[in-house]
């Protein structure tokens, strides 16, 4: 098809604000007679609060409010940024309190303190007297779910959150008849998201008593009913604000600090409170990404055809369910629209521990499902000694596959195209015959992997956008939109698509890039890959509708019908002679204007959709491993998209680095780290966790196979998550390749990379010319 | 002006300096760092805070031309020197080559390391000198991105370096 403005390389739309420094977030709105928040944190990673004595740290001058659990409602609340459900069946955990007199990990919110600035508040802190039972506690899954295990929630035996999963087929008939039976363990570590920005909020009440939360979020409408859940609210008296954010990854599809700040204006008779996390706390009190633990076994024909797979998996939750409930059995859906499975049994149990809260972060779950998934994979194919592209490649689903479970159709299929385009572009046959017979201490090697994703969540949630437009006076429009921009380019997607439909340059389509709950139209968020997908939906659907009324407009003038006409570059023209019979300005003023028929041209919409499509990709990964350090390095990486119609490839290109980034970070480097017998944090903080840095990042190349999908605006399908998934395993695949050594735990940093290789004896000579 | 606190340490200073042109005088607590100073008294908000500690490079400034972390240099310190912030660059509207190289490379994802980045290319660009891609690399290794995976960072810094380049050989000085 051919488009004007879609699938060019549109300058984002708030490029200049943040390059000049004039972008606004949360920290950066000041109010007067603003306060300061902050939280005491419990010390012990379980433990009773038996006695809390804040009377010295509110005698202290300068403290406004001190607040402890009494001080708050008993309402026990869920966090997680999902559309309400009115099937109490399908609502998430609600297992948590603003403050608890019962931590649960340490760090645990226990008491918070209102002062007029920051020093005050944490002397006020020191002041606070809390006595503590301290009781036993578990850090590991495993531990978490064994007979007289300390309970982390009363109602939750075994410590389990969720233990839903899935199956189709026989999978012990497929054993039983297996030609060949595969078994392996994978084990994923908990990372962080890292956005630059912190977690804050600042909250005030209002002239008219309204509760008002500026908070730097992902999920402003979700934040909204959230906040009046926890604090006992009415919804309506709860307005959220959402400015530009510094990177949300997951952690801000959350509500972690807007209730709390919300009670701390409470508590301050509505003076402005801003709460803005340190990072210490964000390591330690947001959200994390799963730790899993997965045994896979796999039932194949001896020329390596799947029939069947078990799938049984340990989800690390933390001691909050947020997302835990939802995440591995979202994730274990994921690879059923790539791979034929004959049968499928998926188990998996997600446990409280101990530990800081695991949630949503990019893939939701999916990159620690595809870590085991792909590595298994390899695994199989190096000991029937077939090439691993190959062992994939004779397993793909065909286009027009049903899910049988979520029902979900594949209207576009690009792997093997993408498959295709990753060989060729790393050169990996000519690579494969360079690498054999390597003897030095430096040796390369190659692997892949691939991935799939879907775009949204249907029809597990609701998937609900809306879109507003007004049409202005000059012909210009202004997009309201209730998904949020994050970093992730959406706003400047969605004035490409209204641009492209009402036939107007970009610079003619004014987006609101803040979200107020009070003017926004009601929208989730940004999540799920979900945004040019489902809101791209709304909003050609609210520009379509703005095309008709300014085609009914001009022909009010000129007595041609609306089907005669169309929009060109601000002009209307009739569309048989090509020819110009007036501007949209003309029509744009009439709409305004005319005594008798004025009538402002406006869309104010929404789509509920209900229809899904799969994202495909794969990595193509040579790295160079050094026997003697351990030293993991990426010589050559390649993420091959099938995102179906790419609509701004610049954006496009932005979000496969930072996603490729992010997993390669899981990789090789990340991982968040705790005392195994005080369960205390011992590297929260972006010195000691190692986030990659850009001398650890090695070029990145993104390439796309472009499928069109009928279900997405313009053939398009979801992309923001789908680079976060496959390089792990395709790095850990192809370290196999290098060394021979199957590492089934990430990350693969030097140390444990090191000791597996003198396990393995790769250093057994010299290990001896060392001693 | 000194004044001394409850400990009997002298805690306020009044604080003299440049900053993005114009000549400042304000009275600080010798306790608050330079981030502190622009960001909540002077309003330079697009100065960010990202760890407080020097970890993560959002909040870099030049001063006197030098990249340094605002949050682990206490204002005090700026006294007598030139402090130029992000909203220091642009004039009259007008974007700097180095501004123009990150909006035109797609550099920019959710912003919050993007002044920070830039002030670093600036002075490198500033600096004169010529740098290869692997000095590049290690001249922005101080901050943190989660976005872009510093690809197009890299890219944006490269093409301001060449810009600049090329502009001096056009104009000698």
């Amino acid at each position: 098809m051919d488009h004007k403005i879609v699938g060019k390389n549109t300058q984002r739309l708030d490029a200049v604000a943040k390059v000049t420094g004039r972008a606004m977030y949360t920290d950066d709105f000041f109010e007067r007679d603003m306060l300061v928040g902050k939280v005491l944190r419990s010390p012990h990673a379980h433990a009773r609060v038996t006695r809390i004595d804040a009377s010295k740290a509110k005698a202290l001058p300068g403290v406004v409010a001190v607040l402890t659990p009494a001080d708050l409602p008993k309402i026990k609340f869920a966090t997680a940024g999902h559309p309400w459900s009115l099937d109490p069946g399908h609502r998430d955990v609600e297992d948590r309190l603003i403050l608890t007199d019962k931590a649960r990990f340490v760090g645990d919110a226990i008491a918070a303190v209102v002062a007029e600035d920051l020093l005050t508040a944490e002397k006020a802190l020191h002041l606070i007297e809390v006595e503590y039972e301290v009781l036993p506690h578990v850090l590991t899954a495993e531990d978490a779910m064994q007979e007289g295990a300390p309970l982390l929630h009363e109602n939750r035996p075994g410590n389990i959150v969720s233990s839903f999963g899935v199956q189709f087929g026989d999978v012990e008939a497929e054993f039983q008849n297996a030609e060949v039976i595969f078994e392996g363990d994978y084990e994923t570590s908990i990372v962080q998201h890292c956005h630059i920005e912190s977690m804050s909020a600042y909250a005030f009440v209002d002239s008219d008593g309204r509760v008002v939360v500026n908070s730097s979020t992902q999920i402003p409408h979700i934040v909204r009913r959230i906040v009046a859940q926890a604090l006992g609210l009415s919804w309506g008296r709860v307005k959220v604000i959402k400015p530009y954010i510094g990177g949300g990854f997951g952690n801000k599809q959350d509500v972690v600090v807007e209730p709390l700040t919300a009670a701390m204006s409470l508590a301050a008779g509505g003076r402005p409170v801003r709460y803005c996390m340190t990072r210490e706390e964000v390591f330690i009190d947001t959200r994390t990404r799963h730790g899993m633990k997965l045994h896979l076994k796999t039932a194949l024909t001896r020329e390596g055809k799947l029939q069947g797979i078990h799938m049984q998996v340990l989800s690390n939750t933390g001691a909050y369910a947020s997302h835990g409930h939802s995440i591995a059995m979202s994730a274990g859906g994921k690879f059923r629209p790539l791979y034929d499975f004959r049968a499928i049994k998926y188990e998996p149990k997600t446990v409280y521990t101990n530990l800081p809260v695991a949630g949503a972060m990019r893939g939701y779950g999916t990159p620690q499902i595809f870590f085991a998934l792909e590595s298994h994979l390899d695994d199989i194919a190096r000991k029937l000694e077939m090439d691993p592209i190959e062992l994939r490649r004779k397993n793909l689903i065909k286009l027009g596959h049903q899910d049988p479970l979520t029902k979900n159709v594949v209207r576009s299929f690009g792997i093997p195209e993408c498959i295709e385009k990753g060989k060729e572009l790393i050169h990996w046959e000519e690579k494969k015959q360079a690498h054999q017979g390597q003897t030095g201490h430096l040796r390369r090697g190659l692997g892949m992997a691939c991935f799939a994703y879907a775009s949204g969540t249907h029809p597990v949630a609701l998937e609900l956008a809306g879109a507003r437009i007004v049409m202005n006076q000059d012909g210009s429009v202004t997009l309201q939109v209730g998904a949020t921009e994050i970093g992730q380019g959406s706003d400047t997607v969605f004035a490409q698509i209204t641009a492209e439909t009402l036939g107007l340059p970009v610079d003619m389509v004014h987006v609101v890039t803040t979200q107020d709950t009070d003017i926004t139209p009601f929208d989730s968020g940004a999540y799920a890959s979900r945004q040019t997908f489902v809101t791209g939906i709304a909003v050609r659907k609210a520009a379509l509708e703005v095309r008709q009324k300014v085609l009914e407009v001009a022909a009010r003038r000129t007595g041609l019908t609306p089907a005669e006409m169309d929009i060109r570059d601000r002009m209307i023209v009739e569309t048989s002679l090509g020819r110009t019979v007036c501007s949209l300005g003309d029509v744009a003023m009439d709409s305004f204007y005319d005594r008798l028929l004025a009538a402002p041209i406006t869309s104010d919409t929404s789509a509920n959709v209900r229809i899904n499509a799969m994202s495909y990709g794969a990595t193509f990964v040579e790295v160079e491993v050094d026997i003697q350090t351990g030293r993991v390095e990426v010589t050559e990486l390649w993420n091959i998209h099938d995102s179906g119609t790419i609509i701004n490839p610049k954006l496009a290109e932005g979000q496969v680095h930072g996603g490729v980034s992010m997993s390669l970070g899981a990789a090789l480097l990340e991982q968040m780290l705790f005392d195994p017998v005080t369960g205390k944090p011992l590297n929260p903080n972006l010195l000691d966790y190692k986030l990659p840095t850009v001398l650890d990042t090695p070029k990145i190349n993104a390439a796309f196979v472009e499928t069109f999908d009928a279900a997405g605006t313009f053939g398009s399908k979801s992309l923001g998550e789908c680079p976060t998934i496959s390089p792990a395993p395709a790095v850990r695949n192809a370290v196999m390749d290098a060394t021979g050594v199957a590492f089934h735990k990430i990350p693969l940093y030097p140390q444990v990379v090191f000791e597996k290789f003198r396990e393995a004896g790769l250093l057994a000579e010299r290990s001896v010319q060392h001693v | 002006m000194l004044t001394k606190n409850a400990a009997g340490v002298k805690a306020r200073k009044r604080l003299c300096m440049t900053v993005n042109g114009r000549a400042v005088e304000i009275e600080i607590d010798i306790r608050e760092s330079l981030l502190d100073v622009l960001r909540d008294r002077l309003q330079f908000t697009g100065v960010k805070q990202g760890c407080s500690v020097g970890e993560c490079g959002a909040c870099t400034v030049l001063l006197d031309g030098t990249p340094v972390n605002s949050c682990i240099y206490l204002a005090a310190w700026a006294h007598g020197k030139t402090v130029v912030t992000i909203e220091g660059l642009a004039q009259d509207g007008k974007l700097t080559p180095v501004q123009e190289a990150f909006v035109d490379e797609g550099a920019i994802q959710c912003g919050f390391c993007t002044p920070g980045v830039v002030l670093s290319t600036t002075a490198m660009v500033d600096s004169g000198k010529c740098f290869t891609h692997d000095e590049v690399r290690r001249e922005l290794s101080g901050h943190l991105c989660r976005c872009t995976g510093y690809q197009k960072i890299v890219d944006a810094a490269e093409r301001a370096l060449r810009e600049a380049d090329v502009a001096a050989d056009e104009h000698p000085v």
